[in-house]
């Protein structure tokens, strides 16, 4: 079964009316085809209606959609040879990340990304997408060798923030995200980051520090959930969709407030409706991407990613 | 079968104005074992409790003087402040409710001076300003403290003290993770020392970046250091936390800090370890 959002409902039922009306001319002698030419135009009318006046909150469930591509699924469609490497050498493998290498156009690259599941069987195994500190430390392990390799890093954003757990604490999830942050500051290859679901917090910042920052067009990327927002902000969850607009978490917003290089636009009704389309958009986005950021010399690459983030804030001086 | 239940037990929240009396009043409570003192006298022992050893916290210009020789801390970016980027509701007058409260212009100062002689480049974050939230302004002026270090070959000392992220900012306060992180790794490369003293609270992205980032890192006892908050940690994972979780206490114990160190005994750490910090390790 398909999820249907909210937003998605009147569509849904003028598809299946189309559809009722379609079986019944099949088993009757009653002609319908005009009624039924008249209704899928108003269904097309509808869905661009629909789909062209997305609100945030409405970005926020596309982000969140059970089906919406993952890491995995963009590797499959995007690279070649693609061979996963396991663990951080510290602790354990920690499958809400996945990393390894892969060729791009016939070029070797490093791919890094927060792997969720569609199920439940697979959220499980895969925690939600939520990293542990042993995630992020595979991570950097895999970035130092890109680094050594000389081989250009994409990451893949998608996870609805680190996860908030006693033994994260424990293991340091703190100094996990400070470090990667840190770290990949300094990596002397280009970094590409794309967010394709929900960019959550310092758990998805751990895997962005990038030269170049491009959203899926129906992806958010916040400094907290809407519902925590609401919750810490306004003492009640159920502002969430006032949050989601006050905050400013969509590819939109971000692009506005200069933080963003790209938005790579989605197939109409977003990326789950067709995965190769979406990978299309992407391909070229990341092509040009990589084409811009190999011309430059170890300290030009260095010197503007400082450039890129020395100029993120709005602040005064008196 | 007892006849009388537990009395039930109200809790009293103080009024706006008796919080701020409190700070100027002759008598002060401890948090940990609630004895009164006289306010000169706690000031005098830096605000640790005599009795229990309990470690209050320290407003900005308090630890400035408590750690400088007098006379040589020199303030910069001291008009930086925050901007409304979100147009957020309200969010001016909450800062300006806390520059008259605070007399500061940002829950961050910075600037440099002389520890027993010896120059330093310093932040020092105060937690009464907006809980010492990092927006936009406080990214601004620790990263330009951190060039600054870097362009007059100074180390670097931050006192953290935040509560996270400036939500009222958005992305943009948590794009400052990333822009301090960024000038820390510069600052590093070029052979810089960076000292990070985590004070109470020291939580979510503070914690997850500079505050962690340090050559050495310290906390002071007692001190609550964390990414996630402890009732969304309870949540998720449905168990009780132990009473020492995320003090820093355990997180000397679980490996992620040099020390927890005694406020009387910092200044004498500090001077050693800038001292030491001078010598290129040349063995004559």
């Amino acid at each position: 079964m398909k999820q249907v959002l909210e937003f998605e409902k009147p569509i849904v039922n003028l598809k299946e009316k189309i559809a009722e009306l379609k079986s019944f001319t099949k088993d009757s002698e009653i002609d319908l085809s005009e009624e039924i030419n008249t209704l899928e135009k108003r269904l097309e009318s509808l869905e661009d209606d629909i789909y062209s006046n997305l609100k945030p909150w409405d970005r926020v469930q596309m982000a969140r959609h059970q089906q919406r591509p993952t890491t995995l699924d963009y590797i499959q469609e995007l690279f070649t040879d693609f061979i996963e490497f396991h663990g951080d050498r510290f602790y354990g493998d920690d499958e809400a990340i996945v990393s390894g290498i892969a060729y791009y156009k016939g070029n070797p690259i490093t791919v890094i990304g927060h792997q969720r599941g569609k199920d439940t069987k697979e959220n499980i195994r895969r925690n939600f997408g939520m990293p542990h500190p042993e995630g992020y430390r595979k991570a950097l392990r895999h970035m130092r060798q890109a680094e050594k390799f000389n081989r250009p890093i994409v990451c893949f954003i998608d996870t609805k923030g680190a996860y908030p757990g006693k033994a994260a604490e424990e293991r340091g999830q703190s100094e996990a995200i400070a470090r990667n942050l840190m770290e990949m500051a300094g990596l002397t290859v280009p970094i590409v980051c794309i967010v394709i679901g929900e960019g959550g917090s310092g758990g998805a910042l751990a895997l962005g520090v990038g030269d170049h920052i491009h959203m899926l067009e129906n992806s958010t990327y916040s400094v907290i959930s809407p519902e925590g927002a609401a919750a810490l902000l306004w003492k009640d969850s159920n502002l969430a969709q006032k949050a989601a607009e006050t905050m400013k978490i969509t590819s939109y917003d971000l692009k506005e407030l200069g933080i963003i290089d790209s938005i790579i636009s989605e197939p109409k009704g977003g990326a789950h409706q067709n995965v190769k389309e979406q990978a299309e958009n992407m391909d070229k986005v990341l092509q040009k991407s990589l084409t811009a950021l190999s011309a430059y010399s170890t300290d030009e690459l260095l010197e503007k990613r400082w450039e890129k983030y020395k100029q993120i804030g709005d602040y005064k001086e008196n | 079968m007892l006849k009388f239940g537990k009395k039930k037990k109200y809790a009293s929240i103080p009024s706006e104005q008796s919080k701020l009396d409190v700070p100027e009043g002759l008598m002060m409570k401890c948090n940990g074992c609630h004895k009164i003192y006289y306010r000169k006298e706690m000031k005098k022992n830096i605000y640790v409790c005599p009795n229990c050893g309990y470690h209050h916290q320290l407003n900005a210009r308090e630890r400035i003087e408590s750690l400088f020789d007098e006379g040589t801390f020199k303030e910069w970016d001291e008009q930086l402040t925050s901007s409304n980027p979100l147009e957020f509701p309200g969010y001016e007058e909450k800062i300006d409710k806390d520059r008259k409260k605070t007399g500061l212009n940002e829950g961050v100062v910075t600037g440099k001076g002389m520890i027993d002689g010896q120059e330093t480049a310093f932040s020092v974050m105060d937690a009464s300003f907006r809980m010492g939230s990092m927006g936009s302004a406080m990214g601004e002026k620790i990263a330009r403290a951190i060039v600054n270090a870097q362009n007059e070959s100074l180390p670097f000392i931050i006192f953290t003290a935040s509560g996270g992220a400036r939500m009222q900012e958005g992305v943009l306060s948590l794009m400052q993770m990333t822009k301090t992180s960024v000038a820390i790794k510069r600052f590093s490369e070029a052979g810089g020392l960076m000292i990070s003293i985590m004070t109470h609270p020291t939580t979510g992205g503070v914690s997850a970046s500079f505050a962690s980032l340090g050559d050495y890192n310290f906390a002071e006892p007692g001190a609550l250091i964390g990414f996630a908050g402890q009732r969304i940690i309870e949540q998720t994972i449905r168990e009780k936390l132990p009473d020492d979780f995320q003090t820093a206490e355990f997180l000397l114990k679980h490996g992620q800090l040099d020390q927890v160190v005694n406020r009387h005994d910092l200044k004498q750490l500090l001077t050693t370890l800038l001292e030491m910090h001078k010598k290129g390790g040349e063995h004559a």
